[in-house]
């Protein structure tokens, strides 16, 4: 489990945990960011934050240190 | 324009229905796809927030359609955010409550857009949802079964495609049979433990209060309805507050992440076998164009390309139609100048109002710019990617990528910049932004510093010098303004971080309508909210310069300049005959005539300089010394209050030399007699202040210090009534105008007193 801000491009998880100001965590869980959902990290901004990550249909942008309470179990990439 | 409740008056009164969704959902292409060309902007006292109403006849019904600010959830942060709430239920004090509320949705978000959608059911009123973009959730190869989701959900729902108008009429009549039906739908019941802890808090406000509002208050830590409710309640519902969430804790249901949990697992429940998707998710072009616009370097070029172009066309292509303006204001004041008699009617008319009216109009060529290009960057999505990349450096100074685009705009024009900064959705940062946007170095400091650098930077310099004193000027505004917005948001602006959650939606063709629409509203709304006041300061430094009108010996200065402007004429062909037929003229009767020929000019001086706004010039003067400036500089300061490119055309009157055209003080010269103007302007500068003991001393140091106060002072009406526009109070304009002037004052002292001290040393 680690924190998402770790987390490399083209990487995904389930999330297992979110924490940080509550404000924070409601408006990540009206995003769907919620333990159990898979996130995968799309790509960082030019220059190197805030990161850009997928869950469900949606594409957010997320300061690292906002993804920093989001604790995520990582996934190995599909095999094809 | 008819008046909605007379023709609704006829038949029933009007329904009214309410626009509820995301952002990015194509919410406003629908409410003006249903709503047609009647529409118009409301402000809400004490908020900033703006709801945008329509009227439109279908049938023998009269809809009145509001349309809500797109919003995730109903969960309200602030007073702007409580707006909606209040109205949907039915507590607003200027509305009536909605007879139906429209919920639409994003057919290829489904999940994540019902969230919103369940939160209204909450509210007790009919919904109706609209699935909007079933075309592009078919080239997805998602499907979806309508009738069956309507059933699951309680509610009508209808699919609908906004921008090609498909669909709407089934929405009508949908939104109709639910306004007659008045069926509400069923909220979705939350753990045991959470209605519990509802009713215990129904049953502790003595059934005061919605089970709405208590719902809210519990699930929305720091929230606006919380705090409402404590100032309502006191401290011993904070307590009760507190131990009814620590409760919920203990049962394993905290918030705020019960809300999430619950709504999103009913959903799912709902949804479960009625939509259809491809088992691999296709690439979108969303997926490949986002891989291109966040990239690195690609993306780093293309945003710059994207900023380049819009900056280019706020501050260049916007120049001819700003011309035409200015044209035609100079037309329509000769007009008026012929068919008025000279007197204070005249002056009124042709400096007061229309020359305020031209300063009002010669903001629009750059606002529709503007407002062209934020609306389809909005509309394509591609905004969202723009704070994206830009976060990180505007986050150095308390700001965040939102912030980028309006203080970009503000290098052209802070007036367009500030209208600009409503893509930013964070009260906080917004204001943070709106305070520092005058300080970037905007085009109307353009002409100060070209006749100053002009005037004392030019001659006896090696060739570089002009430009670097020009780039200095402007990375005043770009250093200062950073810098403010830090001490803002560290001090007055001081608050939680807020949530810099943002969502980057699919790219989209943009549609012309939206955008022509966004551009006509900002148009509008800027001339009638900040066109009045901006008019008004014009008029009332008019005044101050015209009155009082008349000599010490009680003579008219108008009138003696009338006569004097006849004698000029004649002295001028004087002069020209005897130069035709080479017949000299004694040295007397030279002199004579080309006295004659200035009076005009000097009366003007004599009249300014004995004006109000002179006399509080001359008043103030110990104020001014220690800038190195002496009341005539002043008082051409004082009179740049409407706009800072006015100081130019003050300081030719005063020096004698007769109005200059501020535009004619530009780095490429059109109007050769205009320029000539100017660079009289600039000798008498040089000759005038070489003849003061003071400014003959230490000219570079004055020179300087009356750049650096332009650079950062608000000599600009416009400005400050489109801050009390945006910010809907006087506080922020008085307070923007405070600050600048004060830190204006103390960088040009200290700019002088430097400047004085080094010259000294150096001698």
């Amino acid at each position: 489990m680690r924190p998402l801000n770790t987390f490399q491009v083209g990487q995904r998880g389930v999330i297992r945990r979110v924490d940080g100001p509550p404000a924070l965590v409601q408006r990540l869980g009206e995003f769907g960011v919620l333990e159990g959902e898979t996130i995968e990290v799309l790509g960082f901004a030019p220059l190197g934050d805030p990161m850009e990550v997928r869950v469900g249909a949606s594409r957010l942008s997320l300061r690292k240190a906002e993804a920093a309470g989001v604790l995520v179990e990582p996934q190995l990439p599909p095999v094809s | 324009m008819s008046s909605p409740q007379v023709i609704a008056s006829t038949t029933k009164r009007p329904l009214i229905v309410a626009l509820a969704g995301n952002p990015n959902t194509g919410k406003s292409t629908l409410f003006n796809a249903l709503s047609g060309l009647q529409q118009r902007v409301g402000n809400y006292p004490g908020v900033t927030v703006e709801l945008k109403k329509g009227w439109v006849r279908h049938g023998t019904r009269q809809w009145e359609l509001i349309d809500l600010p797109g919003t995730y959830s109903l969960a309200p942060r602030s007073p702007d955010e409580m707006v909606a709430v209040e109205l949907l239920l039915g507590r607003s004090s200027t509305e009536p409550v909605p007879d139906v509320v429209i919920s639409i949705v994003d057919a290829t978000n489904l999940e994540r857009h019902l969230y919103l959608t369940t939160q209204l059911f909450d509210l007790g009123r009919p919904v109706v949802v609209a699935i909007n973009m079933i075309d592009m959730a078919a080239a997805q190869g998602i499907r979806i079964d309508y009738a069956g989701l309507s059933q699951r959900l309680g509610v009508p729902v209808v699919p609908i495609q906004a921008n090609r108008g498909i669909g709407l009429e089934s929405l009508r009549q949908a939104v109709e049979a639910a306004a007659d039906s008045q069926q509400i739908p069923q909220p979705i019941t939350f753990p045991e433990p959470f209605e519990a802890e509802v009713t215990r808090l129904y049953q502790a406000t003595h059934q005061a209060e919605p089970p709405f509002v208590l719902r809210r208050a519990l699930l929305d830590t720091g929230g606006h309805i919380e705090a409402e409710l404590l100032s309502r309640y006191g401290d011993s519902f904070r307590q009760l507050l507190q131990a009814a969430r620590d409760r919920l804790a203990a049962a394993g249901c905290s918030v705020p992440g019960i809300e999430a949990r619950t709504r999103y697992a009913w959903i799912r429940t709902a949804l479960q076998g009625l939509i259809q998707r491809p088992a691999i998710p296709p690439v979108t072009w969303t997926d490949r164009l986002d891989r291109f616009l966040t990239h690195r370097v690609w993306g780093t070029l293309i945003f710059l390309l994207v900023m380049f172009v819009m900056f280019q066309s706020i501050f260049r292509w916007a120049r001819p139609l700003m011309d035409l303006i200015d044209g035609g204001r100079a037309a329509v004041t000769e007009v008026v100048q012929d068919a008025l008699p000279p007197g204070p009617l005249r002056s009124l008319v042709s400096d007061g109002i229309i020359k305020g009216v031209g300063a009002v109009l010669v903001f629009l060529p750059q606002i529709l710019i503007l407002f062209g290009f934020i609306a389809l960057l909005e509309d394509c999505g591609y905004m969202a990617r723009a704070a994206f990349v830009m976060d990180r450096l505007m986050s150095r100074c308390g700001l965040s990528g939102k912030s980028f685009i309006p203080l970009l705009s503000s290098v052209a024009c802070a007036v367009p910049g500030i209208l600009a900064t409503r893509v930013i959705e964070h009260p906080r940062d917004r204001l943070a932004t709106i305070l520092v946007a005058p300080l970037m170095s905007c085009s109307a400091r353009l002409p100060v510093y070209i006749l100053l650098i002009g005037a004392f930077f030019r001659e006896g310099y090696s060739a570089w010098v002009p430009g670097l004193v020009l780039f200095a000027m402007y990375m005043i505004g770009f250093t200062v303004a950073p810098l403010v917005a830090l001490i803002l948001k560290r001090t007055l602006l001081r608050g939680e971080t807020p949530v810099f959650l943002l969502e980057l939606p699919p790219y989209r063709w943009p549609h012309p309508y939206s955008i022509a629409r966004r551009m006509y509203d900002a148009g509008r709304a800027f001339v009638i909210r900040a066109g009045t006041i901006i008019l008004a300061a014009m008029i009332l430094v008019w005044a101050l310069l015209y009155f009082p009108y008349t000599d010490a010996q009680g003579q008219s200065y108008p009138e003696r300049i009338a006569a004097a402007e006849v004698n000029a004429e004649q002295a001028r062909q004087r002069l020209q005959e005897s130069a035709e037929l080479a017949e000299p003229l004694s040295e007397t009767e030279r002199q004579h005539l080309l006295a004659q020929l200035d009076e005009p000019q000097r009366l003007s001086a004599d009249w300014k300089r004995q004006s109000w706004l002179g006399q509080a010039g001359r008043g103030l003067e110990p104020l001014f010394r220690p800038l190195g400036w002496d009341w005539k500089i002043g008082m051409a300061v004082l009179a740049s209050f409407p706009a800072r490119e006015v100081v130019v055309g003050t300081l030719g009157l005063i020096y004698e030399i007769g109005e200059v055209e501020a535009a004619a003080v530009s780095e490429q010269p059109t109007d050769p007699e205009a320029q000539q103007q100017v660079n009289r302007l600039m000798q008498t500068l040089r000759r005038e202040w070489a003849n003061d003991p003071v400014r003959s001393r230490y000219p570079i140091p004055v020179a300087l210090s009356l750049m650096v106060f332009f650079a950062l002072c608000c000599q600009c009406a416009s400005t400050l009534a489109v801050i009390r526009r945006e910010t809907h109070s006087w506080f922020w304009p008085a307070f923007t105008f405070v600050y600048m002037t004060t830190l204006a004052y103390l960088a040009a002292l200290l700019t002088f007193q430097a400047g004085a001290i080094l010259l000294e040393l150096s001698r």
